[in-house]
């Protein structure tokens, strides 16, 4: 029944996130992405219209193609992280779509960790404003590689070249201090539906891209950390089988890639223990590979026959990580019981999970700016800052602004087990020194 | 660019490994639900690549509705077969007699009684997490599910109280008695789906080709003649050329009309398609939040 398989299309992904509050065209610009780029079928396209008539008065409300949940119909509000999907001849997208409203932060940090890129939404009426910078802040804390200023609601200035480049210049004043290497400003009106598709012919002035044409184009190819080898373990593959004697012996280790680049043969540690071996055969279902790159799953097979685990992490010898039990990191928090210092909690960082405690509540940051408040008596939902914390057993990282994979982690509540806090680890001050002789039987 | 770069399908790939061996690593008792869909297929093929050599450390799971098409299961048991895995049938038939699942008349399908008969097993096998071949794109309901679903002990999902899913880090913890629904095709679209079954050459029920079928038209849509769907007085019976684009349950899934009958034929039609792929469902169709009831219940 099945052909010969002709090559899939080789297309990438792109992960991106929206940030904007209730009015600023948020729903209104996905919505227009999603029609315009024709990825709205008849069934969802009758179902808006269903609802048009009866809860909008006979304007088509694209926020109805995002709100899912019963609740959020009935109270015209979005709940939650809700994600939509759609692909060009270019690319694949996935969005993630945070609403505006309280909650605000924990769901924007949800919806933009694993993004290549955000959509920060300014309205041009308004210019830069409070929300704008918050939510420019979090994009530059969390790391996103790429952010769009998309200056939107341009048929309402009269498309006015000198109010988009006011408006650049004041995001520029303070762009610099957060550390965003990619930023591009795009004049949009996503209710008409100009520069978000199809190019505008009210911004003769403006020579760049569509949004869309961004969003297909942008180069994502070094968003993955390929530096420093990194395997946390996840599962120890062991398949005692009884009678085939090259499976009795197999013992391999397995997990996704968080940094870096192995080959058969080189040279590997693995930690805590220390122990340095090589790299006798990279095991995967399609047949071994010479060498594999974050972020990649797969299964290794050492020379010799270490103590190994999940939770374990196995490196190369270039950019080592650092290894401690004093921690200091900013942290999100999610829950509305308030942290406190002193406070036990299950800290699970790559795979392991491990009981740490928080020693010290350093400060809390301002989100519109970055400036930090020194010594708040606890941090509460949506807040961010910086903790110190203790943990039973030492751990192995980088800083998050080198490795989002090694240098994130989450808290989780003892007893009720809600996750009430993700961690963005500040960079080692030590890295750690490995055995530097070879393992020997 | 530089050679270390993976395309969409190798990107969603790694990202399911890594799931189905978070479960592998987190829990004592998981099982993986099997129907031999498109989707669980793929679901399989993923399991195959996250633990051979080993055999799969966790037992399929089928909940079979008695509603369903003779050719899912045929195809489910040789699947089975082929892998040796090892593969628990629970029946709704069972679970009425029992006196666990009541049916309503004027149902359109099983959905339902699945949920009781789902329960069940989970209790009888002390399973701690059920992963299920769910996606976002597929239902409003399921666009707002997490990778890692929480359910209280009493199989219940709570939209509005879900975990924070940051990063790639799972929070797998419970308490006893609950249970965790695990989607690690969370991030796949139906054309993500058969462009996997292409890649990997993988085998699908027949129904899903091209073929010939005595069809009714009823509520919009051409339903199978079979036992459980005769044709009634006023209806005519036509010979359609059709396939099937989701498969429900056999009294309320809707066969399209199609020639596609290869795998590179499914993926042009549904490139080319107007109309989603639950639009074949009558069940989702009941009410606009069917799904999100069910889910609240305990379903998949």
């Amino acid at each position: 029944m099945i052909k010969p398989a002709a090559l899939s299309p080789t297309l990438d992904l792109l992960r991106f996130n929206t940030c904007g509050s209730v009015d600023d065209g948020k729903s209104t610009l996905i919505g227009r992405l999603l029609y315009d780029s024709k990825s709205l079928m008849e069934d969802q396209l009758e179902a808006l219209e269903r609802s048009a008539d009866i809860t909008g008065g006979g304007q088509i409300n694209l926020a109805n193609l995002t709100d899912g949940l019963r609740a959020e119909r009935e109270q015209g509000i979005t709940i939650d992280v809700a994600y939509r999907y759609f692909a060009t001849p270019r690319r694949k997208f996935i969005i993630a779509d945070t609403p505006g409203h309280i909650q605000y932060t924990r769901n924007m940090v949800t919806g933009a960790s694993a993004a290549n890129l955000s959509i920060v939404l300014v309205d041009a009426r308004l210019g830069v404003i409070e929300q704008s910078r918050r939510h420019t802040c979090l994009a530059s804390l969390l790391r996103i590689p790429h952010l769009v200023v998309a200056i939107n609601k341009m048929d309402l200035v009269g498309w006015s070249e000198a109010r988009f480049n006011e408006i650049r210049v004041e995001f520029e004043q303070f762009l610099p201090r957060l550390g965003i290497q990619d930023v591009k400003f795009i004049p949009i009106s996503a209710l008409l539906g100009d520069n978000v598709v199809d190019a505008s012919v009210h911004t003769p002035w403006y020579p760049g891209p569509t949004l869309l044409h961004h969003l297909e184009t942008v180069h994502i190819g070094s968003d993955w950390n390929l530096n420093g080898f990194r395997l946390p373990v996840q599962w120890v593959n062991r398949p005692h089988h009884p009678t085939d004697p090259r499976l009795h012996d197999f013992r391999g280790f397995s997990g996704q890639i968080a940094g870096g680049i192995v080959r058969t043969g080189q040279k590997v540690t693995v930690l805590p223990g220390g122990q340095s071996t090589t790299v006798k055969e990279i095991w995967t279902y399609d047949g071994p590979v010479p060498e594999a790159f974050c972020p990649q799953s797969v299964t290794l097979r050492l020379e010799h026959d270490i103590d190994v685990s999940r939770g374990h992490l196995i490196i190369g010898p270039d950019h080592l990580p650092g290894g401690s039990s004093d921690l200091r990191a900013n942290v999100c928090w999610m829950h509305s019981r308030p942290l406190q210092a002193g406070r036990k909690y299950w800290l699970k960082h790559t795979t392991q999970s491990v009981q740490a405690v928080v020693t010290a509540i350093n400060h809390r940051l301002d989100i519109s700016t970055l400036e930090p408040e020194p010594a708040p008596a606890g941090l509460a939902l949506n807040d961010i800052g910086e903790i110190r914390l203790h943990t039973a057993k030492p751990l192995f990282f980088d800083g998050y602004e080198t490795n989002r994979l090694t240098g994130s982690f989450i808290l989780i509540e003892q007893g009720t087990h809600a996750t009430v806090a993700a961690g963005m680890l500040l960079p080692p001050t030590e890295v750690v020194r490995p055995d530097t002789t070879d393992f020997v039987i | 660019m530089s050679n270390y770069h993976l395309d969409h399908l190798q990107f969603l790939e790694t990202e399911a490994i890594h799931v189905l061996r978070e479960v592998a690593g987190e829990f004592e008792r998981p099982a993986l639900l099997f129907s031999g869909g498109k989707d669980s297929i793929c679901l399989l093929r993923l399991a195959e690549k996250a633990f051979r050599p080993s055999e799969l450390p966790l037992p399929l799971l089928n909940v079979d509705t008695g509603h369903h098409f003779p050719e899912l299961n045929t195809f489910r048991d040789e699947r089975v077969r082929e892998l040796g895995a090892k593969l628990i049938i629970r029946r709704v038939e069972d679970a009425i007699a029992a006196g666990i699942a009541t049916p309503v008349p004027g149902e359109i399908s099983r959905n339902r009684l699945q949920i009781p008969t789902l329960l069940a097993a989970i209790e009888e096998f002390r399973f701690d997490c059920c992963i299920g071949g769910a996606r976002r794109d597929e239902e409003k309901a399921r666009a707002k599910e997490r990778f890692f679903s929480f359910r209280d002990s009493f199989g219940q999902w709570d939209p509005k109280n879900q975990r924070p899913e940051i990063w790639n880090l799972y929070n797998a913890r419970l308490n006893p008695g609950e249970n965790m629904r695990v989607f690690p095709l969370s991030n796949w679209t139906e054309q993500d789906v058969w462009e996997y079954i292409r890649r990997e050459r993988l085998a699908v029920p027949t129904i899903y080709f091209s073929h010939r079928r005595a069809c009714v038209r009823r509520h919009g849509q051409w339903l199978p003649v079979n036992d459980l769907v005769p044709p009634r007085p006023a209806e005519e019976i036509r010979e359609l050329v059709v396939r099937v684009r989701t498969i429900g349950d056999i009294i309320s899934t809707g066969m399209v009309e199609s020639p596609a009958d290869t795998v590179d034929d499914i993926i042009t039609e549904i490139a080319a398609a107007r109309v989603t792929e639950r639009g074949s469902r009558a069940d989702d169709k009941s009410s606009e939040a069917a799904m999100e009831d069910r889910k609240k219940a305990g379903y998949f």
